[in-house]
């Protein structure tokens, strides 16, 4: 009956688990860092294409996680990965947060500010990471932060597709109905989640401008 | 040769609009605006919010480009060359200063001569030297923006502007934001500080007692237009209906109060 004589008995399996969900997540928010930030740098800086880009990265939040993993199973290169797909999912998923944080921190930065620099003859490149960037970080990892947080969630039903992670623990809990099982999956998960969140917003209060 | 040494007599006017006109989205907002400002001139342009002051000041630096006509700098027009040495050889002064709130003042004063790749030393220098001539505590350069007072503010920002010690200074409505004491203190220091210097200045304001202490000479504009220029004793004197409504207003505002005074 006891969660913790269970993990403790499957100690290398919860750890094996746990870092797989880690790695899911890892992976995903990294690459979602990679696309999110400069796409959000670039609606910042074009109004035009603020509604668009938001408007797709909305949509892909809508769809339902289950509906989304089986959607691209049948896709060739990444159906025949469940890793591959699972991390490209979250990825998408992250998107939206870091997309709009990015885009808001930067619009944020005071105007005159923006207009001092610009008038004392910073090009433009100067101004983003001397100045923009500095002054957005901290709303920006706030969107980091919520990604991460709403992936570890996430990535627990990216083991229904075979991709591993503390989900297993509680997909097998659920189908063995042992409660146990599914805490097993579960409590990792929420500290993860915590963890994640106490670690990024320690980040943000650190490299928040004065 | 005679000819060699006669133009080298006539220097180019140090900023030069040529008939420039600026409209955005249908809006006029500049007409047909000419105006000359020598070397070591203080030139107000005064007139009220939307009459093209603004835009005729970032026309210079190029944070605007003009929809006809030119704007020359030092006899070459400001579209050739580069745009980024254009603005590091103009210091830009707004009203709400826009001090970079996450670097400490020494490295706001000093920015352009870092990325203009001046040694260290040499920054560190420039900036206590700046920081005494804009009547500043040297212990003030490791502090960081918001720890200042809104005159302190301006004071940095007006040391930022000459930094790398250019040639012409733009300034927009640099005080409006301050307490009168503070506005007058800063005013005063402005012109000891520009008998010093001979910075070729063009300042915006609404205010014509800014504009008569400030000003060598007084550009007045309107709805876009430039109305007429005018050394400060002529515009008190003027007989132009807008100039002289400015001066009415100005008369009526210290009379009033007088009189409330003694009733």
């Amino acid at each position: 009956m006891n969660v913790f004589r269970f993990m403790l008995h499957n100690h290398d399996q919860v750890l094996e688990l746990t870092l797989e969900h880690l790695r899911l997540v890892g992976f995903s928010t990294l690459f979602a860092m990679f696309i999110g930030i400069p796409l959000g740098i670039v609606i910042a800086h074009r109004p035009r294409l603020n509604k668009p880009v938001l408007a797709s990265a909305n949509i892909i939040q809508t769809i339902p996680s289950l509906a989304l993993f089986g959607f691209l199973l049948p896709v060739p290169w990444l159906g025949s990965s469940a890793d591959r797909l699972a991390i490209l999912a979250l990825t998408l998923y992250a998107l939206l947060p870091i997309i709009r944080n990015t885009y808001t921190g930067i619009c944020g930065v005071d105007a005159a500010v923006v207009e001092a620099g610009r008038g004392m003859g910073l090009t433009e490149s100067q101004l983003l990471f001397q100045v923009e960037l500095p002054l957005a970080v901290s709303v920006m990892l706030s969107g980091v932060r919520v990604a991460i947080v709403i992936s570890v969630g996430l990535a627990t039903i990216a083991a229904a597709i075979g991709a591993g992670g503390l989900g297993e623990f509680i997909f097998r809990g659920l189908a063995m109905v042992d409660n146990r099982v599914i805490l097993a999956g579960a409590i990792p998960a929420a500290l993860l989640a915590l963890l994640a969140d106490f670690a990024v917003g320690w980040l943000e209060r650190r490299l928040r401008p004065r | 040769m005679l000819g060699g040494h006669m133009e080298s007599a006539a220097a180019p006017p140090v900023i030069e609009f040529r008939d420039v006109s600026y409209q955005i989205a249908g809006n006029q907002i500049l007409s047909g605006f000419n105006l000359q400002i020598q070397s070591g001139e203080s030139v107000v342009l005064l007139g009220r919010s939307g009459s093209g002051k603004t835009t005729s000041l970032k026309l210079v630096n190029r944070l605007l480009s003009p929809s006809s006509g030119e704007i020359r700098v030092k006899g070459v027009p400001n579209t050739q060359g580069d745009l980024i040495r254009l603005r590091r050889s103009i210091g830009y002064v707004i009203q709400d200063v826009g001090l970079f709130p996450h670097f400490t003042i020494e490295r706001n004063i000093g920015l352009v001569p870092k990325i203009e790749g001046w040694p260290e030393e040499r920054i560190r220098a420039r900036v206590q030297e700046l920081l005494q001539l804009v009547g500043l505590a040297p212990a003030i350069a490791s502090r960081y923006p918001h720890q200042l007072s809104g005159g302190q503010r301006q004071r940095v920002g007006v040391a930022r502007a000459l930094a790398a010690d250019p040639e012409i200074l733009l300034m927009d409505e640099p005080f409006g934001a301050l307490d009168p004491l503070t506005r007058d203190e800063l005013r005063r220091e402005f012109l000891l500080l520009q008998q010093r210097l001979h910075k070729t200045v063009l300042f915006v304001t609404h205010d014509l007692r800014e504009a008569l202490r400030i000003g060598s000479r007084i550009a007045l504009m309107e709805s876009g237009r430039l109305i007429t220029v005018l050394s400060p004793i002529d515009f008190l004197r003027s007989a132009e209906p807008l100039a002289s409504a400015y001066v009415k207003a100005f008369g009526e505002g210290l009379e009033s109060a007088a009189n409330r005074g003694t009733s």
